[in-house]
């Protein structure tokens, strides 16, 4: 249990910084996805640019883990087909909801049960691919 | 307390969600929010006809535990920490939504034209956040991770196919809202 107190005290403060940064709020997305403030660009900006900034510092001070390997993130297999047309359809359902994996489970815990609706829909469609991923181009 | 219960700026939302990317690495894991639909579909018994779904889920766990611990967060910054007040969406955005047939637009986190009770009962709101949540689902398999995998971890590191991949996101998203709403509402 020790191990995973870590985990929850993580969980803990994501879903306090997306329901703070409005982030998990569907109309932070329709508002993002019509240009129409700087707000969510500002967030995810400042997160991959201070992503950046962590990681190199991390490299070139070689940090390492709490497992004893060397800290860094694992690649992302090559191609093109997957990304495109997988991204595509995720941004469906994600400006459809207003909501991508994590704020689906965060709204959770603000009451919002409607969002459970969307949470089963987005594991039948994880098993659907399951069960077309070798179907698929990837 | 004041800032606290206030919304947090963007400048400061941004660097805290790169916080948490880096504490999972530096515990010897990563930032991916929808692994764990993979999990719990394997939970669920789906590994015993689907290939893609036979791994040891235990391993999942510790992710398992950050989406718990997500969902008491969201509990802990709706009724502690947020003290009621509108989200300052941009007025264009608000008369956008006016008129599409949007009320009290940012008054809640969510709009009670898609979310409430009696939305979800209506034939069009139940379909609108189960395909919605399904493309999610599927889509981010597909394309192998989601916004928090893709958007911050893949982005972070400077990988080329997590950037097709949140080119996507905007592609889908931007047809969703540009062509596909007008339809809809």
């Amino acid at each position: 249990m020790g191990k995973y107190l870590k985990f929850f005290f993580i969980g803990i403060f994501f879903g306090i910084v997306l329901v703070k940064s409005e982030a998990v709020s569907w109309y932070r997305i329709y508002e993002m996805f019509k240009f129409q403030s700087f707000h969510m660009y500002g967030i995810i900006g400042t997160a991959v640019g201070s992503g950046i900034i962590l990681l190199l510092i991390s490299k070139a001070m070689n940090v390492k883990t709490t497992e004893g390997t060397s800290l860094k993130v694992p690649l992302k297999d090559r191609g093109f087909m997957r990304y495109i047309i997988g991204g595509t359809i995720f941004g469906l359902g994600w400006a459809l909801s207003g909501a991508c994996p994590g704020p689906m489970y965060i709204l959770v815990g603000t009451g919002a049960f409607s969002i459970l609706i969307a949470i089963a829909g987005a594991l039948l469609g994880t098993y659907v691919y399951g069960l077309l991923k070798n179907k698929l181009p990837h | 307390m004041e800032y606290i219960l206030q919304p947090w700026p963007w400048y400061v939302s941004g660097p805290l969600i790169a916080l948490v990317m880096f504490l999972l690495l530096y515990f010897g894991r990563t930032f991916g929010m929808s692994s764990n639909l993979r999990t719990l579909c394997t939970i669920g018994g789906a590994g015993k006809r689907v290939e893609f779904f036979k791994f040891d889920w235990k391993s999942q766990r510790w992710n398992l535990v950050v989406v718990a611990g997500a969902i008491f967060g969201g509990f802990i910054a709706h009724y502690f920490l947020s003290n009621p007040i509108d989200i300052a969406l941009s007025d264009a955005t608000v008369n956008d939504l006016n008129n599409l047939g949007f009320s009290n637009v940012g008054n809640s986190l969510l709009p009670p034209e898609l979310f409430s009770l009696e939305a979800v009962l209506s034939f069009k709101g139940i379909l609108i956040l189960a395909i919605g949540g399904f493309l999610v689902g599927f889509g981010t398999r597909y394309a192998g991770g989601c916004t928090s995998g893709h958007a911050i971890t893949g982005l972070s590191s400077l990988q080329l196919p997590s950037l097709i991949a949140v080119i996507g996101f905007f592609i889908g998203g931007l047809i969703m809202i540009h062509l596909i709403y007008p339809i809809l509402f």
